[in-house]
């Protein structure tokens, strides 16, 4: 049930120029999403960090149980073949 | 003050080469003095805001406004030519040598009787703006292109809460209601056009104030509308911030701002 005295929780994501994926920054609280945006602008980009906000509910984001690590995660460890650490990357590409 | 400096450099325009003239020296004052007095009440707020997030929001805000208020007040300076800079103006004025409209010195209030100020004075300022752009004073112009970004975030933040305040709980909506019917009285003044207004509007250097009622009147009725607020009747003016007689209010606030160069003169950090 949601607390009346208290904003619901927002994720804020930013990209911080053309070209770079929105990244999390942090969370804020907000009445409703466009309020979430104008706080993000003002908490997070406020040094310039950032072209783009993206702001989500808390809430709406499904999350994986630290519990479920081993499960989850484990399975991966022994499989480097699927880095692909074998290939040369030209020096132009800058952001991969 | 260095930023007005290097505008007025690059407009090749320099303070010893600029006649005096008191007419747009008084009418740059004005504008100074509404961006430093609202943005000096804004910061007012810094550690008392309903929630974190909007402590921020409006310390920003004010932030902005004093950043015009240091472009305005350095560049009144320069065409006073009376070796005031910014600092001076702003320090150094008595409450009768303030020219702000009395509505930017009106108290905060409670939070809803801050945003109902704010979105009169956002209006009014982003109208004004918009029209300086194309201004025939060249550094007048850059400064209000550099201003008239700010303040369409500054109206998009104010206009919002005013929706969200009075299309919101009784309570929030009684109490946006009272502040605009109490407020709306020194709105007045803002276009109440004087010799000074005149003679910057024949010379192409400001607008009609007319001109800016009519956009303003239009901006600010749909917001009213969207916020199902009802306008408040206009009423008989006589509030003459703009030529120095001000409310109670300014006097404490200037009491407070200046209270620093006052007690140590020339104090720098």
């Amino acid at each position: 049930m949601e607390d009346k005295h208290q904003w619901p929780l927002y994720e804020v994501f930013i990209r911080s120029r053309g070209g770079l994926d929105h990244k999390h920054a942090g969370s804020l609280h907000a009445a409703d999403a466009p309020m979430a945006l104008e706080h993000a602008r003002d908490l997070y980009t406020r040094r310039q960090e950032g072209v783009s906000i993206w702001v989500v509910r808390s809430t709406d984001i499904t999350a994986s149980d630290p519990a479920d690590a081993d499960s989850l995660f484990e399975p991966a460890r022994d499989k480097v073949y699927r880095h692909p650490t074998f290939y040369d990357i030209p020096d132009e590409v800058k952001t991969l | 003050m260095s930023a007005a400096n290097a505008m007025s450099a690059a407009n090749g325009m320099s303070p010893a080469t600029r006649v005096r003239d008191d007419d747009l020296f008084q009418y740059v004052l004005r504008m100074g003095d509404l961006s430093l007095v609202l943005g000096q009440r804004l910061g007012e707020w810094v550690g008392h805001s309903p929630a974190l997030e909007e402590d921020l929001g409006l310390a920003n805000i004010a932030l902005d406004l004093i950043g015009q208020a240091r472009l305005l007040l350095g560049y009144a300076g320069e065409i006073e030519g009376r070796g005031r800079d910014e600092d001076k103006l702003a320090f150094l004025r008595e409450q009768g040598e303030y020219f702000n409209p009395i509505l930017a010195e009106q108290p905060n209030g409670d939070f809803g009787r801050t945003i109902v100020r704010q979105v009169l004075i956002d209006a009014f300022q982003l109208e004004l703006y918009e029209w300086l752009t194309a201004s025939s004073d060249g550094q007048l112009a850059e400064i209000a292109a550099k201003a008239v970004k700010e303040t369409r975030y500054h109206l998009r933040y104010s206009g919002g809460w005013l929706v969200r305040l009075g299309d919101g709980t009784v309570e929030s909506r009684a109490r946006v209601s009272s502040a605009l019917e109490s407020l709306w009285s020194y709105t007045a003044e803002l276009f109440a056009e004087d010799a000074v207004d005149r003679a910057m509007a024949e010379r192409g250097i400001g607008p009609r104030l007319a001109d800016v009622q009519k956009a303003w009147n239009a901006r600010i009725d749909a917001l009213l509308a969207e916020a199902t607020l009802d306008r408040p009747l206009d009423r008989p003016y006589s509030w003459f911030g703009k030529q120095g007689a001000h409310s109670e209010h300014l006097g404490y606030m200037l009491a407070e701002m200046q209270y620093m160069q006052r007690t140590y003169p020339g104090a720098r950090w």
